[in-house]
C-alpha cells in the first residue's frame, strides 16, 4: 500500500474551517432588498453549481485521456469526478427549489438553467448506473458517456437557453454588491477545497480497492 | 473508396436481413403508432389537440421507435455473434460504424415516412406549410439521434442489462436534439408560423450532428477494440 499523502487532510481541514466561518461572513453581509433572508442560499447554491459544472469537465477530460491512453489512473479520476458531479448536483437541485419557492412562488420552473442542470445531472447519474450495472468492461463504456457528457454541457446549455430563460444569468456574480462579494468568494473557495479533498479521497479509495483486487487475483493464481 | 464500399456492404447486409424478415419495420412502426395513440389521450382536450402537441408527439414517437430499432438491430448481431466477426474482419472501425448507422437511418426514414403523415392527419399539423424545412429538421434530428444511438447500442452489446441501459444513457444525451427538433417543428406547425425560428433550430441541429458524429467516430474505435 502506498503512503498516505498529507495533502488530502489539509484540503479537508481547510474546507471544514472555511465552512465553519462562512455563516459569520454571510451574516455580516447585507440583506438583498427584494428577497431578504432567502437570498442567502445563494452563497451555497451558486458555488456548488460551479463545482458541479467544473467536475463534469474533469470527468470528460479524464475519460478522453482514458479512451486515448487506457491508463487506469485517468479512469479512477473520471469515476471520482462523476460521483462528485452527482453529489454537488444534488446540493444544487435541493437548494435551487428551496430558493425558487420563495423567490418565484413555485418549486420548479422549466427555465434554462434549471433544465440544463437537471439534464447534466441525469447524464452523470446514467454514467454511474452504467458503471454499476453493465458488468465487465464498463469502464470503456462509461468513458464514452463521460466524453459525451462533457461535450453536451455547452449543447444543452445553448439549446435550453434559446428555449427559455427566467433564471438570473451569470452577470449577477459580477454585479454583486461589494459587501456580498467576500462571503460569496469565500464560499466558492470553500466548495473548491471540499471538492479537491473529496476527489483525492475518492481516488485513494479507488486505488486501494484496485490494489486489494490485484492482491486477491494473485492469491488465486 | 474502400471505406465507402465497406460502408455500403454493411448497410446492404442489414437491409437484406430486414427485407427478408420485415420484423423491425413492422414492430417499430406499430409501436410508433401506439405511442401516438397513447399520447392522444392526454394531449387532446375536447376533441382539439393542445398547442404544440403534434410536434412533441412526433419527436417522442421517433425517439421511442428509434430506441426499439436500435436495440433490436444489435440484438441480431449479438445472437449470431456476427458483430465479433465484423470487428475481426480487416476493415476500418469507422467504416463499420458508418455502415450500421446508414442501415439504421434508412429504417428510421421508412418508419418516419409513415408516422409523419399519420400525425399530420390525426393532429391537423400543417405538413405542407414548409415541407423542405420540416424534412430538414427530421433528417438532421434523426441523424443525430441515430449517430449517438448506434455508438451506445454497439458499446452495450456485451454489457449486462443492456436493454435498460440503452435508453437510460441515450435520452439525457440526446436532449439537445429533442429540444431543437420539437421547437423547430412547433415553430412550423404554430398558428402563426415562425419559419426564421425553425431555420435557426435547423442550423443548431446540424451543428449538434457535427459534434456528435465527430465524437462518435472517434470513440467507436477505442471502445470496440476488445
Amino acid at each position: 500500500m502506498q503512503k498516505q499523502s498529507p495533502v488530502v487532510p489539509v484540503f479537508l481541514a481547510v474546507a471544514a474551517g472555511m465552512f465553519a466561518y462562512a455563516p459569520f461572513l454571510i451574516d455580516a453581509a447585507p440583506y438583498e432588498s427584494t428577497m431578504g433572508l432567502i437570498q442567502r442560499i445563494f452563497y451555497y447554491h451558486v458555488p456548488s453549481a460551479m463545482v458541479m459544472f467544473g467536475s463534469a469537465f474533469v470527468c470528460g477530460i479524464a475519460s478522453a485521456v482514458y479512451l486515448a491512453k487506457r491508463s487506469p489512473q485517468s479512469d479512477a479520476v473520471a469515476l471520482a469526478a462523476a460521483e462528485l458531479v452527482v453529489v454537488f448536483g444534488l446540493i444544487v437541485l435541493v437548494t435551487g427549489p428551496l430558493w425558487a419557492r420563495k423567490a418565484w412562488g413555485v418549486w420548479w420552473q422549466w427555465d434554462a438553467r434549471l433544465t440544463s442542470s437537471l439534464v447534466l445531472w441525469l447524464i452523470f447519474v446514467s454514467y454511474l448506473m452504467l458503471r454499476r450495472f453493465a458488468g465487465a468492461g464498463s469502464e470503456m463504456l462509461a468513458a464514452a458517456v463521460g466524453v459525451f457528457g462533457m461535450a453536451n454541457v455547452p449543447c444543452v446549455y445553448w439549446s435550453v437557453n434559446v428555449w427559455r430563460t427566467i433564471h438570473p444569468n451569470t452577470n449577477v456574480v459580477r454585479s454583486l454588491a461589494p459587501e456580498m462579494r467576500l462571503p460569496f468568494y469565500w464560499c466558492v473557495a470553500a466548495f473548491v477545497c471540499l471538492y479537491v479533498g473529496l476527489l483525492l479521497t475518492r481516488l485513494r479509495l479507488e486505488q486501494s480497492r484496485r490494489g486489494l483486487e490485484a492482491a486477491y487475483a494473485e492469491i488465486e493464481d | 473508396m474502400q471505406f465507402f464500399r465497406t460502408v455500403l456492404t454493411i448497410a446492404r447486409k442489414d437491409l437484406v436481413i430486414e427485407a427478408r424478415s420485415r420484423e423491425l419495420a413492422y414492430t417499430t412502426l406499430f409501436f410508433a403508432i401506439s405511442v401516438v395513440l397513447v399520447f392522444s389521450f392526454s394531449f387532446v382536450v375536447e376533441g382539439v389537440a393542445l398547442t404544440d402537441a403534434a410536434a412533441g408527439i412526433l419527436w417522442v414517437a421517433i425517439a421511442f421507435a428509434g430506441t426499439l430499432a436500435l436495440g433490436r438491430t444489435f440484438e441480431r448481431e449479438r445472437q449470431g455473434d456476427t458483430l465479433k466477426a465484423l470487428l475481426l474482419s480487416p476493415v476500418e472501425r469507422p467504416a463499420i460504424y458508418v455502415g450500421k448507422l446508414l442501415g439504421l437511418l434508412l429504417l428510421m426514414t421508412a418508419v418516419e415516412a409513415v408516422i409523419v403523415p399519420v400525425i399530420g392527419l390525426l393532429f391537423q399539423a400543417p405538413l405542407g406549410r414548409a415541407p423542405w424545412l420540416l424534412v430538414g429538421l427530421l433528417a438532421a434530428g434523426t441523424i443525430g439521434f441515430a449517430a449517438v444511438g448506434t455508438l451506445f447500442a454497439a458499446m452495450l452489446i456485451r454489457a449486462q442489462s443492456r436493454d435498460v441501459l440503452l435508453p437510460v444513457v441515450l435520452y439525457p444525451i440526446t436532449v439537445p436534439l429533442v429540444i431543437a427538433g420539437v421547437r423547430g417543428s412547433a415553430a412550423i406547425f404554430a398558428v402563426e408560423p415562425n419559419l426564421a425560428m425553425a431555420q435557426a433550430w435547423l442550423s443548431m441541429l446540424v451543428f449538434f450532428d457535427a459534434v456528435f458524429l465527430t465524437l462518435a467516430l472517434w470513440v467507436f474505435g477505442p471502445v470496440m477494440n476488445e
